[in-house]
């Protein structure tokens, strides 16, 4: 078996984000960029199959600019075997996304494809869904415990209501959530040796794809801030206020 | 053109959030039809008949649709969408593991989680955990769109007469099967839509002293939520996380206690009305949201808080 796994490059989660003044979009110039958590936990679960032995090969695939590789060497470094970058600039909506993945897994018919249950800078939560439905495969999103069986996987998700469990036929899209497992960190030395795995680059030009963006971003502003509050001195003080001031108990 | 809303159920009852979702697609067209698609679910299409802004009614039975499953939900949603301008779908986890699919299938880039419509092409919505605010047109023909519940009042339930129209169902898909539900069942409020919401975060330390946030959410009918590091810690159940990858909350009013107030957490609690933190860090991010802050140890400030609460002689419900 072999898994392909999507890793985008975001904002690090720990930056505090800031609106361009032209509200053109977020300011991304000397700001730190990390592989979108969940995407972590994606590979993490990969490499952990394939020490299991239950899979081969593990891709890694990443799409957008020259930048963006790191995240395929990040995730060469914890134990993926091979890498791909396509190489695309400019705003690439998740249908676009799906679209390339689509021509990746037709190229290299991967079993599996794993990814992160949803991306941390636009939150649209669309495009392992959308890559499940344009491959006829199905779908098991929000994966926080997969079993792999013999021509299936049974993945428990987290939803709403609690946790569903189901049952993927092979092959299948997963996404992942964070609670899926505690990715590892790479050591000096794989770092130094993930330098050497191969990383095939492509540019989406070739892979005859329309990424063409769908929607306009019009403008992009900070949201209405709240007025500062107030630091109470004791319990006594704060039930007070929210019976008499705030009036919400 | 005409809106179709996909409507989120249990079979027997229309989930609360659907009549918010339907507020919002009557904002961007008044000819909003409903697609009701369950097992079983004659109640669900006749409470929805009656919602006042719902023209249309259509409802697809079959005892293959009882768990939900995108793989057959999302043929008989392309197959209804040649009559529709716009689908529409809560941002819930129903929504978000069902339109992509419909939306790719369409050919047609989705607009996740709105909070505003602008007009019936142009919507608002927060990205990189509500730090942002785009506006965004879609330019598709047809759009496939998912509203932030919260964001959006609930439509009346009554006064609408709508007719309800059933349509053949389709084939079950051999792709997957459907194995289990573990669903937490609560006698307290739901935290989607609770007035008030007491939230516990790694302060906690360990399960059992969420007893001490229980015992004020009895007191103060409340729902209890957590931050994601009180849940990945095991204190607590998943479907109590709130912040940008778990749920999104605006009550009245909202406690969070030990909880320190990272980003991803602050995504899913700062549009509550009123913010309460209790934190014996005086530092911690979650006072610059919060409208009464008190720099206190839980252990202490709990039991406090629940003696001084037994003394009001009323307290909302």
């Amino acid at each position: 078996m072999k898994i392909l796994v999507a890793v985008k490059r975001v904002i690090d989660y720990n930056v505090q984000v800031r609106v361009k003044e032209d509200n053109s979009g977020v300011v991304t110039e000397n700001i730190k960029m990390s592989t979108n958590p969940p995407d972590d936990n994606a590979v993490e679960e990969a490499v952990k199959i394939k020490e299991s032995g239950k899979v081969k090969e593990v891709i890694a695939v990443t799409v957008g600019e020259e930048k963006a590789q790191e995240t395929v060497r990040k995730a060469l470094a914890v134990g993926v075997d091979r890498g791909i970058h396509v190489k695309s600039e400019g705003i690439l909506e998740p249908l676009a996304v799906s679209k390339i993945l689509q021509k990746i897994v037709e190229k290299e018919k991967p079993d599996l494809v794993f990814m992160g249950k949803q991306a941390i800078d636009d939150d649209c939560n669309q495009t392992g869904q959308m890559l499940a439905a344009l491959l006829n495969w199905p779908q098991a999103t929000f994966a926080s415990k997969i079993v792999v069986k013999d021509k299936s996987l049974e993945v428990t998700r987290e939803i709403d209501e609690g946790l569903e469990t189901i049952e993927v036929n092979i092959p299948s899209v997963i996404t992942c959530d964070l609670r899926l497992n505690e990715p590892r960190y790479a050591s000096l030395p794989n770092i130094m040796k993930a330098k050497k795995k191969p990383l095939e680059q492509i540019n989406v030009a070739d892979l005859g794809v329309d990424t063409k963006p769908r929607i306009e971003q019009i403008k992009v502003e900070e949201p209405p801030k709240r007025k500062s509050g107030i630091k109470v001195a004791n319990v006594a003080e704060l039930v007070q206020k929210l019976k008499n001031e705030a009036k919400v108990i | 053109m005409s809106v179709l809303l996909i409507a989120e159920h249990n079979n027997k009852e229309v989930k609360p959030f659907t009549l918010n979702a339907v507020t919002a697609a009557s904002q961007m067209d008044q000819d909003l039809h409903v697609l009701v698609i369950g097992n079983k679910a004659d109640e669900v299409a006749k409470s929805l008949s009656k919602v006042s802004n719902i023209k249309k009614v259509i409802h697809i039975d079959n005892e293959i649709y009882e768990n939900y499953l995108a793989e057959n939900f999302t043929p008989l949603i392309v197959k209804q969408s040649a009559n529709y301008s716009h689908i529409v779908c809560s941002a819930n986890t129903f929504g978000k593991n069902l339109m992509p699919r419909v939306s790719a299938l369409l050919n047609t880039s989705q607009v996740s989680d709105i909070i505003k419509v602008i007009s019936p092409d142009t919507f608002l919505r927060p990205i990189y955990a509500g730090n942002a605010f785009a506006t965004v047109k879609s330019m598709d023909q047809k759009k496939c769109i998912t509203i932030r519940p919260t964001s959006f009042d609930p439509a009346p339930s009554s006064g609408g007469s709508a007719e309800i129209v059933k349509e053949e169902p389709g084939e079950s898909s051999p792709l997957l099967k459907f194995i289990k539900k573990e669903e937490v069942k609560s006698d307290r409020p739901e935290l989607g839509t609770a007035r008030v919401v007491i939230s516990g975060g790694r302060g906690m330390q360990k399960a059992e002293n969420f007893k001490l946030i229980t015992a004020i959410a009895d007191k103060l009918n409340a729902a209890v939520g957590a931050s994601r590091a009180a849940v990945d810690a095991g204190y607590i159940t998943n479907d109590h996380q709130v912040g940008q990858t778990g749920k999104v909350v605006v009550p009245d009013l909202y406690i969070a206690v030990g909880i320190s107030g990272a980003i991803q957490h602050l995504a899913g609690m700062k549009e509550s009305k009123v913010i309460v933190a209790i934190n014996k860090d005086g530092e911690a991010p979650i006072f610059s949201v919060a409208d009464y802050g008190l720099e206190a140890d839980l252990f202490d400030a709990l039991p406090q808080f629940l003696e001084e609460l037994n003394k009001l002689n009323t307290i909302q419900k």
